[in-house]
This record gives C-alpha cells, sequence and structure tokens, in this order.
C-alpha cells in the first residue's frame, strides 16, 4: 500500500554528565512503520472514556442548571425532583420523535455517562487498580480477596488444632438462600463475565462454605447469597362458616375456558342445586353436564347431603358445569378430612383446566388444520 | 557468556533512556524530540533538577546497596539451587548449572548471586525513576503471594490467564493512552503447560525490558536479566518476593527522600 516509511528516533534527553565518559549520547534508532499503521484506528478502541474530574464537573453542572431550570419554571429549586425537570424539559423543547431516547433530556451525569467508561489511571499515566493489567480487574480482585478468605479460615483452623480445640461444626441453614445469579455479579462488578469465571467464582465460594470453620466469614459470604421466598407448600383450606340459621357452609370459585362460577355449599341439605337463581334441571337440560356437577359429591359419597347455590356467567353449557364443578370441589374440601382432599386432587378435581381454545394460524384454515394440499 | 556483558554495563551508556511507554492516539508512534520546536525556556529549572533526581543513582555502581539484602546462605536455605531432573534440563540453562546430583540439577549459586545482584539492582533504577512494574507468575500455588507482593509494593501484578493482546494490543483493549509497564518481573517464567509465557515475546517485541527467574526447563533467552534459580519451592519464592519488595520499597522511599532533599534545597535557594 503505502510506501514503507523508515522513522528514525532520535532518543536525546537527560542523560547525565555524572555517568563516566559522557557527552550527551544521542542513539538513533530505526523503527520502520507505514501510514496505515500510524493511522489512530478510530472504531476500535471501544466507546469514549471519561475522567474523573469531567464527571465531577458534569456533576456541578447539572445542579446548577437544575436551579436556573426550576426558577424558569418558577417552581422551589430545593424541591425540585428528576420528574419535574423531565416534564420541565418536555414542555420547553416540545418533540415528535418516536424514540424516546432521541428527545431532549436533562438527566443527572451518572446515568448518561456509565460506570464503566471512566478512565482507570492517574494524570503520570500510572493505573488505580494493582490488578488493572489483567483486563478484567474487578473479577480478578474479588477472586484474589476471597482467596485471601479461604487462607485466613485455614490458618484459624490450624490454631485451632494447634491449640487442640475440637471445631464446633455448625451448619448454616442453606434452604432459604441461593447464590448470586452471573447477570447480578455482573453488575455489581461492572464488568462482563464469561460464564466459565462465574462458575469458579461459585466453586470457591462453596469451597470456603464446607470448610469446617467457614462461619468466619459468613458476613463476606452473605455479601454473595440472596434470599429466596420460601413458597408455601400447603394450600390453606378455609374453616367452614356459619351462617344465621347455624347451618355451616363454605364457598369456592373456579373457571374453565371462560367461564367464571363461585358456588356455595350449604352443609345439612338434600341435595338441591340452584344455579343464577335457576333450577338445576333448568339450567342444563343435558345430562352430561349435570353429571359434571354431580362428581365432586358422588366421589365424596355426600350426594343427598348438601345443598349448593352458584353463580356463573361467561363460556357456553360445557365450560360452566366445569367451573361450577371445580367451584363446588374448592368448597367440599372445608367439610372433608385431609386425607380425602388429597383423593380428591389425584382424581383431578381441584386441578383448574388449562386448556383454552388455540387461536387460528395465518397460512392455515384453523389452528392445526392446513389448507388442502394440491399436487399441482 | 552473557554474564561478563551485562557485568560491564555500568561502563557504558544503557542504550535506552526510560520514558514513559505511552501509546498516544494521533501522534505518530514515537517522537523525534530533535525536530519539533523546542520547549520554552520556562521549565528550565525544574528540568535541571529533575536531571539531577535521575543522575543522583547513577554516582556509585551499587547505590541501592542491594549486595546487603541477601547471601549465599539465604539462597541455600531457601533451596533456590534446586533444578529440576536432568531429562527436563533446556540446553540454553547448561551454562547456568553447577552440576548434576543423582540425576538432578543443581543451580550455580554464584552465578545466581551476581545475576540477582544485576536484576535487583536494575528494578531498584526503575522504581526510582517511577516506571510502572508488572510481576507475572503462572504459577497456581503462588498466585496470591505474587499479587500480595505486588500490592505492598505499590505496583502491579498479573497472575491469570494472559490475554493474547495485552501488551500488543493494549490501546484498543484498554483504551487510548493507556501507559505500557516499563519493567515486568517473571517469578515463574513458564505457564501451565510447560511452554515460555507469551508475555517473554511480547515485552521483547514492545522494547520492555525484563527480569525472570529461570528454572532449568526454562529458556533464558529472550529475557534481558535472568536469574537462574528454583522457581518451584515456596521458601524460594517467598524469598524473590521478599527480595523485590524490599528493593521496590527501598528505591521508591530514596526517591522520595531525594526529592524532598532538593524541594528544600530549592527553597533554602529561593530564600
Amino acid at each position: 500500500m503505502a510506501a514503507t516509511v523508515g522513522r528514525v528516533l532520535r532518543l536525546g534527553g537527560p542523560w547525565s554528565a555524572a555517568a563516566p565518559g559522557g557527552p550527551r549520547a544521542q542513539v538513533l534508532r530505526l523503527i520502520y512503520t507505514t501510514k496505515a499503521v500510524q493511522r489512530k484506528n478510530v472504531g476500535a478502541s471501544g466507546p469514549e472514556k471519561y475522567t474523573e474530574e469531567f464527571i465531577k464537573k458534569q456533576i456541578e453542572e447539572f445542579n446548577l442548571g437544575k436551579r436556573h431550570l426550576a426558577n424558569m419554571m418558577g417552581e422551589d429549586p430545593e424541591t425540585f425532583t428528576q420528574e419535574d425537570i423531565d416534564r420541565a424539559i418536555a414542555y420547553l423543547f416540545p418533540s415528535g420523535l418516536f424514540d424516546k431516547r432521541a428527545r431532549p433530556m436533562m438527566k443527572h451525569p451518572t446515568e448518561i455517562f456509565p460506570e464503566q467508561r471512566k478512565i482507570q489511571w492517574g494524570e503520570d499515566g500510572r493505573p488505580f487498580h494493582f490488578l488493572f493489567y489483567t483486563g478484567k480487574q474487578a473479577y480478578y480482585s474479588l477472586m484474589h480477596d476471597t482467596y485471601e478468605k479461604l487462607l485466613n479460615v485455614q490458618k484459624y483452623e490450624d490454631e485451632l488444632t494447634a491449640q487442640e480445640i475440637p471445631s464446633q461444626k455448625e451448619k448454616k441453614n442453606l434452604a432459604g438462600s441461593r447464590w448470586l445469579t452471573k447477570i447480578e455479579l455482573e453488575e455489581m462488578l461492572l464488568e462482563k463475565l464469561s460464564d466459565n469465571d462465574y462458575s469458579r467464582f461459585i466453586q470457591l465460594l462453596q469451597k470456603l462454605m464446607t470448610l469446617p470453620c467457614g462461619n468466619i466469614e459468613e458476613k463476606y459470604i452473605q455479601k454473595f447469597t440472596r434470599e429466596v421466598p420460601v413458597q408455601l407448600q400447603k394450600v390453606v383450606i378455609e374453616p367452614l362458616k356459619y351462617d344465621e340459621r347455624g347451618v355451616a357452609f363454605s364457598t369456592g370459585e373456579g373457571a374453565r375456558k371462560t367461564a367464571r362460577a363461585t358456588a356455595v355449599v350449604y352443609d345439612n341439605g338434600s341435595g338441591k342445586v340452584t344455579v343464577n337463581g335457576r333450577d338445576v334441571l333448568h339450567y342444563f337440560p343435558v345430562l352430561q353436564d349435570r353429571e359434571q356437577l354431580l362428581f365432586p359429591f358422588q366421589f365424596l359419597d355426600r350426594v343427598g347431603k348438601h345443598d349448593m347455590v352458584c353463580t356463573v356467567s361467561g363460556g357456553g353449557r360445557s365450560a360452566q358445569a366445569g367451573a361450577i364443578r371445580l367451584a363446588s370441589a374448592k368448597a367440599l374440601r372445608s367439610f372433608v378430612t385431609e386425607k380425602e382432599v388429597e383423593f380428591m386432587r389425584q382424581a383431578g378435581l381441584l386441578t383448574y383446566d388449562p386448556r383454552v381454545k388455540e387461536r387460528k394460524k395465518p397460512g392455515q384454515e384453523g389452528a392445526r388444520r392446513k389448507f388442502t394440499w394440491k399436487k399441482r | 557468556m552473557a554474564l561478563p556483558r551485562l557485568l560491564r554495563a555500568g561502563e557504558r551508556l544503557p542504550p535506552a533512556r526510560l520514558t514513559p511507554r505511552s501509546v498516544p492516539a494521533a501522534a505518530p508512534r514515537l517522537c523525534s524530540s530533535s525536530a519539533a520546536p523546542a520547549p520554552a525556556p520556562a521549565p528550565a529549572q525544574p528540568r535541571a533538577a529533575e536531571e539531577e533526581l535521575l543522575a543522583e543513582p547513577l554516582a556509585r555502581p551499587d547505590f541501592f546497596s542491594v549486595k546487603e539484602l541477601f547471601s549465599l546462605k539465604d539462597l541455600f536455605d531457601a533451596r533456590v539451587h534446586l533444578g529440576h531432573k536432568k531429562g527436563c534440563r533446556h540446553r540454553f540453562m547448561e551454562p547456568y548449572i553447577f552440576g548434576c546430583r543423582l540425576d538432578q540439577d543443581i543451580i550455580d549459586l554464584d552465578q545466581t548471586m551476581e545475576h540477582l545482584q544485576l536484576a535487583l539492582n536494575f528494578t531498584a533504577h526503575i522504581a526510582y525513576r517511577k516506571g510502572i512494574i508488572l510481576f507475572v507468575s503462572r504459577k497456581r500455588q503462588f498466585c496470591h503471594l505474587v499479587e500480595s507482593t505486588a500490592r505492598g509494593c505499590g505496583e502491579y501484578a498479573h497472575t491469570r490467564y494472559w490475554q493474547g493482546g495485552l501488551l500488543t494490543n493494549a490501546h484498543i483493549q484498554f483504551g487510548a493512552g493507556v501507559r505500557l509497564p516499563d519493567l515486568i518481573i517473571f517469578l515463574s517464567s513458564l505457564n501451565n503447560v510447560f511452554e515460555p509465557h507469551v508475555a517473554i515475546r511480547d515485552a521483547a517485541k514492545m522494547n520492555i525490558p525484563t527480569v525472570g527467574v529461570v528454572d532449568t526447563n526454562c529458556n533464558p533467552c529472550l529475557i534481558t536479566y535472568p536469574i537462574p534459580g528454583n522457581d518451584d519451592s515456596p521458601s524460594a519464592m517467598e524469598l524473590y518476593c521478599k527480595l523485590f519488595r524490599m528493593t521496590i520499597i527501598r528505591a521508591k522511599d530514596k526517591r522520595r527522600h531525594s526529592e524532598a532533599v532538593h524541594e528544600l534545597r530549592r527553597k533554602a535557594g529561593g530564600n
């Protein structure tokens, strides 16, 4: 490409007169470079970096600008929040641009200039962090600190064995906690991690925890754990309620497809069922639907012992029947022992039926049916 | 042999003056100082003071008295003389080997003493001139020790996986205007697969002087100041770390002391 340009370097400078035999020596060193190499690779150096002073100056300017804006809008500068700023800017600079990020904005500099892009070295060029030259200073410094904790624990154990004190083995309850996920760790370190790095770190933490005297470093380990909300194992069955007549009753809700139903089951009944104010024979003329309503009672051998009043809306006849069945089964849980509740669950009486109508797709006649295939 | 050449190094003028090894973004790679317009005469006085500061350590051969830091007995007690087995011997290490006992190579501690003095002296001069020192070692057992040593001196360490373009592609990996290390110290010059560490070659490419502890299975070729010695025993590694840490701290203290003295003299001269 361009002709090779030989650059002659002259390293002059204060090589001292104190050195023996020393007139000012100048050394010539021939370095061959081309124009292409010397051209700055703009894209490759990544996003622009910012110094800390620059960020500080930006913060001062932002605070000053915030007060000016408050004065302009006639508001109190002391209680001018970020939402007020956004509203003021939207008012003063109306923009029809669709993308919110392209509109004029005034945010705190820490949101605009991300933390990662700060320059990591001082004026004399010396980097601030001692692991800067590894490339992943935050991650490796974390590994270094964790390993130091490990060594501390081992030293402590050695001291204990030297003094012949038996080490207490207290096992921490791990049920309610989990390790940080990779994304959370990346946010914490402000650095990208690879899967390998992350798994190495978690392995080191686990090793630290499994040591007998790992409890000394519990505080440090807790920084990397998160609470897992304990899921409710048991569904709470509501106790029986009593109405004015002294009759026990219980309510249940059920749904199937688009139908929603609520059922109130009364004790000491004769098997009378009312749906939406009408008798069941009226509302469900088809035998199949009435059988569905009967199923929970038949399963528990309580066919003629309960009365039921239900309300149902939405769906078709079969869906409404299914919804009422689920509602009545849920209501019956309160009347019945836990074992029988388990039997009901295994029979499928207490499970919400998730089947709904599948949508039709374009290019097909229905949800699954394709158009007739014609060979030619 | 390399050693007489190195021992006479103090007589001749060393070839390179230590400039901050920055890679400026837009400027050509190395600036030609005399062709550029001359600097303003105003900073002439501080410049003279700075020259005097930098010239001070060059007055005597062992200005930082590194010879006092260790003795042959210390090296022997720390098992620095123990090399690997005869089968692992590298051809270029043969001049440094004293002999072979029951198939195990023994390193010549007299040569080690001289090399170590040269290396420590060089490190001290670099530290005096506020150069950046990078400790490199790929031995997993001593990773923590090396990092702690570097942190203790206020210098830098790299005992992890070496990404390919760290030195050669620095202005893209770190950003424009980054300053590269002025000295790289290898506390073990092999990597995890027993090949020479990539940093040796890269430092040679980037004109960065290197100091390295070379065991009997290492290649001492590209290292500027090799130190033949054991790099596998914990006692030997602790000794090296201690020596480097003491030299660097000593050199930095001397620098601060000289700066303070010059400052006082300047103030007294001003009054």
